[in-house]
């Protein structure tokens, strides 16, 4: 039977996910690009627990469990070692959350991603520290609750994307469980490319976001739909954007289904809704200029 | 010199690959999906969406491993012939 993505599962059941995680999906397409000539770097974070408690492993690849500051380090010396053993072939990927990405390990990808290291980086972005209960992270936006910003987060969520290219690495995309082909293709292309490569995948989260477990897909296109997670990527300097809806959809529709943004006021949305507007202009000046 | 253990008596630090399948996550299950297979239109959405891979492909239509599957919703939710539907699942 032809399939428009790859059969072959290297995630097996019985892991430990909350129902309807958004990460493990994205872990499957992502294997599915990579293939099993793969290892995996994991900090603290929620797939510390869902890849399984010793002796056990949710995955068919190796999986090194790294401390939260220094992810891409502990991958340097994977690939070193690697190379030492002279196996090119193996792809050597971090597998960290935004608390990892955004606040805790940036000193370690950033170094890694300016000596331009031969690793994939990919940061699964639920927008809080999830896996110890819902605290506010660099990458939460304004406005959501969290545990610790119990009336509402009150800065914007950081531009980690600017911050990746101001490193000039080799490949940078986003990517969302709700486009498996283009997500798979994504995976498969940076395998094949040489030095830091980066991928920022939408990772919806049921009891963090607080919604129905059922909707994580739906919240996983609306995101992309409505300009919130553009879909796009940047290979050697080049732009594109791989899907531009003739016109956005309202972010109320996004945000309607989430109770962590209850607590937002009309004002607020608005404010809200301008800077994805003004964000998804800035993408289509780009995409018209390349 | 003494001799090296072969490495399946060596502590087990290292883990067995696709270990997890002895944990049968059912049991943390609520709801239960029902396929009505008349319907299905075979578009395997089910499949690629399943966030626990439980969902199979023995043929051109999907079927779901009970065994695994934690209720979550997501195909019932994505299927757009709509031929899932989530039932309360039986008293243990």
């Amino acid at each position: 039977m032809k399939t428009s993505i790859p059969q072959e599962e290297l995630l097996r059941s019985g892991h430990q996910a909350c129902q309807g995680c958004a990460s493990t999906v994205a872990m499957r397409y992502a294997l599915k690009g990579l293939g099993r000539r793969t290892i995996i770097v994991v900090p603290a974070c929620c797939w510390t627990v869902i890849s399984g408690a010793a002796p056990n492993s949710s995955l068919d690849v190796p999986l090194l469990h790294a401390p939260f500051a220094s992810a891409a380090a502990t991958a340097c010396g994977v690939k070193a070692g690697l190379q030492a053993r002279g196996d090119e072939e193996t792809t050597v990927m971090v597998w960290a959350g935004d608390g990892s990405t955004y606040d805790i390990g940036l000193q370690s990808w950033s170094g890694a991603a300016e000596r331009g290291e031969d690793m994939l980086y990919v940061c699964y972005d639920n927008e809080a520290y999830m896996n110890t209960g819902v605290q506010r992270s660099g990458a939460t936006p304004m406005g959501v609750w969290t545990m610790t910003t119990p009336d509402g987060n009150r800065r914007p969520k950081k531009d980690l994307d600017a911050l990746l290219e101001a490193h000039h690495i080799s490949y940078a995309a986003t990517a969302s469980i709700a486009y498996p082909e283009d997500f798979v293709r994504k995976f498969a292309k940076a395998r094949a490319i040489k030095g830091f490569r980066f991928i920022r995948v939408f990772s919806p989260c049921p009891p963090g976001w607080k919604y129905d477990p059922d909707k994580t897909v739906d919240l996983a296109r609306l995101a992309v739909l409505t300009g919130v997670f553009p879909l796009y990527e940047i290979e050697a300097g080049a732009f594109r954007l791989n899907l531009a809806p003739a016109k956005l959809k309202p972010l109320a529709e996004y945000l309607a289904p989430q109770g962590r943004y209850k607590g937002l006021d009309p004002e607020a949305l608005a404010r809200e809704q301008g800077s994805v507007t003004e964000r998804w202009q800035r993408l289509l000046a780009r995409k018209a200029a390349s | 010199m003494p001799r090296l253990e072969p490495p399946q008596r060596l502590p087990r630090i290292i883990s067995s690959p696709g270990s997890t399948t002895f944990n049968r996550t059912s049991s943390w299950r609520n709801l239960v999906p029902r396929i009505d297979l008349a319907l299905c239109t075979g578009c395997l959405l089910c499949w690629k969406f399943c966030p626990e891979a439980c969902v199979g492909l023995p043929g051109p239509k999907p079927e779901i491993g009970m065994d695994y599957c934690k209720g979550c919703g997501v195909c019932a939710q994505e299927c757009p012939a709509e031929c899932i539907s989530m039932d309360q699942e039986a008293e243990a």
